[in-house]
């Protein structure tokens, strides 16, 4: 690990300005730690100097005047998952973060922390092989190498790589809103939708975060009704990436779909989600020719790069098991 | 280093030269280590050396006071230092194992403020004055913790490296259990947790590895522990 300075911020305006103070090109952030150390460690990531931000509170969920919920960006994985109002309110949500990591690291993993997650490409990790999101310009390893956890959809020539997080799915299927502080004291809110990047020719550039932005939160609008799914297929029962995952809300009282919103991990850069798809749903019979009406949809400009090839099946007919379970 | 070769150079003068050069040199070791104590948090502040300069400098270090199993220790640590390198090459305390050091085998696992984390993922001065507690806190004196009473009963281990990491873990678990954390295997989301049946354990034990493969015998140890506290 390089060696790196270190301070403790007395406000979220401070930590903003601060990794946008001039000579510091080098700062960054660190909240729970959990994916940052372990790239310090291997010296993916280089910071120069850490800006801690875990005791600016921002580590409060609190209902929202539009009947919603807004999550703080230092509330911990396992305190959002346990929270009794996201456990019954938004089920997707909590399955979606107890289907991720291990008891530990939800205990440290943060709400913001996590939708920065890097991926874990095993090429952007081995700092010896190419790597665009790594380093610019260097080529992609996964191309032509093992690729069997890449991505089928939305990739480009420069970057298959996945975004690893459960989370960020669920995220996505309640079309959550990210909250954030500018340097210069100015706040906007970010969709999920327009928060994750596709990678394109610049993969290094994974959100729509500028420099020393700050996520202060997430919010949730009001609930959805219908049968809230997190199903993930993964290689090992616990504590595993996913191959395909899939996050759904389905408001079908009887066996007609009034609405479906489904949103996949595992397959593309960002949280993966296709209206048209959902749209081909609504007002129809939960079957399985339905069901795989709505893949085609999905699945429309997929594309396997070998190893993974097996995730455009996977994917259509773990979509069949969610639809036809609610 | 290679004194002159011109020969009217004095004997005497040469001494003077030595001496003022190993003076130098003392003067040097002296700012040098001046340098190390001085460090404070506040350097932090200030400029970014150029990268020339940084090889040269020792790394930045700071004051941090870790509360291990009661008491606290005042150190002074490069900011890189882990929880985990703090309390084994720090303080001694060997009973916490470094695994894998990237978060995936739990066998750092440590309880602070009574949550359990991986103490090979998070910096010690990100948790100045908290309150740490590891396998060698869980005991008093002679009396030993309830699940470690039960893994030597049910002969948890076999090598053992990863156990300290498996009875931490255990213990934070059951706390989460009893506050009605839910798990990616439990049915209701809603429902009170009472006692964990096994594919519970299994589930929220499996940031935990043992490559002798002790999972039944520690299953069998966190049930019993699990179903006496219920």
């Amino acid at each position: 690990m390089r060696a790196f300075t270190f301070e403790q911020p007395g406000s979220p305006q401070a930590a903003a300005a601060s990794v946008a103070a001039a000579g510091r090109a080098g700062a960054k952030f660190i909240a729970g730690g959990t994916n940052l150390l372990d790239l310090m460690k291997l010296e993916v990531e280089t910071p120069s100097h850490l800006i801690d931000i875990t005791r600016l509170g921002l580590d409060t969920i609190a209902p929202t005047p539009d009947g919603g919920l807004r999550i703080g960006a230092m509330v911990r994985n396992a305190d959002l998952a346990g929270d009794p109002r996201v456990r019954q309110r938004y089920a997707v949500l909590s399955r979606a973060l107890l289907s991720g990591a291990s008891g530990q690291l939800r205990n440290k993993a943060t709400t913001g922390g996590n939708l920065l997650q890097r991926t874990r490409c095993d090429y952007f990790y081995d700092t010896a092989r190419p790597c665009n999101k790594r380093m610019p310009g260097s080529g992609c390893s996964a191309l032509q190498g093992y690729n069997r956890m890449h991505a089928v959809l939305g990739t480009s020539e420069q970057c298959i790589a996945t975004h690893p997080s459960d989370m960020a799915v669920a995220m996505r299927l309640l079309d959550a809103a990210v909250e954030t502080l500018l340097p210069n004291g100015a706040k906007r809110v970010i969709p999920i939708a327009e928060f994750h990047r596709l990678p394109g020719t610049t993969p290094h550039i994974e959100t729509s975060l500028q420099a020393g932005e700050l996520i202060t939160a997430v919010t949730l609008p009001p609930p959805l009704p219908g049968r809230h799914i997190y199903r993930k297929v993964r290689d090992r029962a616990s504590y595993a990436f996913a191959l395909v995952s899939i996050a759904a809300v389905i408001d079908a009282p009887d066996g007609t779909v009034r609405a479906a919103r489904f949103a996949f991990g595992g397959v593309a850069h960002q949280p993966w989600r296709v209206a048209a798809a959902e749209a081909a749903l609504t007002n129809t019979q939960l079957n399985d020719s339905n069901a795989h009406a709505a893949a085609d949809v999905v699945l429309a400009g997929a594309r396997g790069f070998g190893n993974n090839d097996f995730k455009i099946p996977l994917l259509r007919r773990t979509l069949r098991a969610v639809l036809v379970e609610a | 280093m290679t004194p002159s070769s011109k020969p009217t150079k004095h004997a005497a003068e040469w001494s003077v030269s030595r001496r003022a050069m190993v003076q130098a040199g003392a003067a040097l070791a002296s700012a040098n280590a001046a340098g190390l104590a001085s460090a404070q948090p506040g350097a932090g502040s200030a400029a970014p050396p150029v990268a020339t300069a940084a090889a040269a400098q020792p790394p930045p270090t700071m004051p941090v006071t870790l509360r291990v199993n009661g008491q606290a220790h005042a150190l002074m640590l490069d900011t890189r230092t882990t929880v985990l390198d703090a309390l084994r090459e720090q303080l001694g305390l060997k009973g916490t194992k470094k695994g894998c050091d990237h978060g995936q085998c739990g066998a750092c696992t440590v309880l602070i403020e009574g949550r359990r984390i991986n103490a090979c993922l998070t910096l010690a001065v990100m948790h100045d004055g908290q309150e740490i507690t590891t396998i060698e806190g869980l005991s008093t004196g002679e009396q030993l913790h309830p699940m470690q009473t039960a893994f030597i009963k049910h002969d948890g281990f076999q090598c053992g490296y990863c156990t300290p990491g498996q009875i931490c873990s255990s213990v934070g678990m059951l706390a989460e259990a009893r506050m009605g954390m839910p798990s990616h295997v439990t049915g209701d989301l809603m429902a009170a947790a009472g006692a964990l049946s096994d594919d519970e354990i299994r589930e929220r034990m499996s940031g935990n590895l043992c490559r002798c493969s002790a999972y039944p015998n520690i299953v069998a140890a966190i049930r019993e522990v699990s179903g006496a506290g219920s």
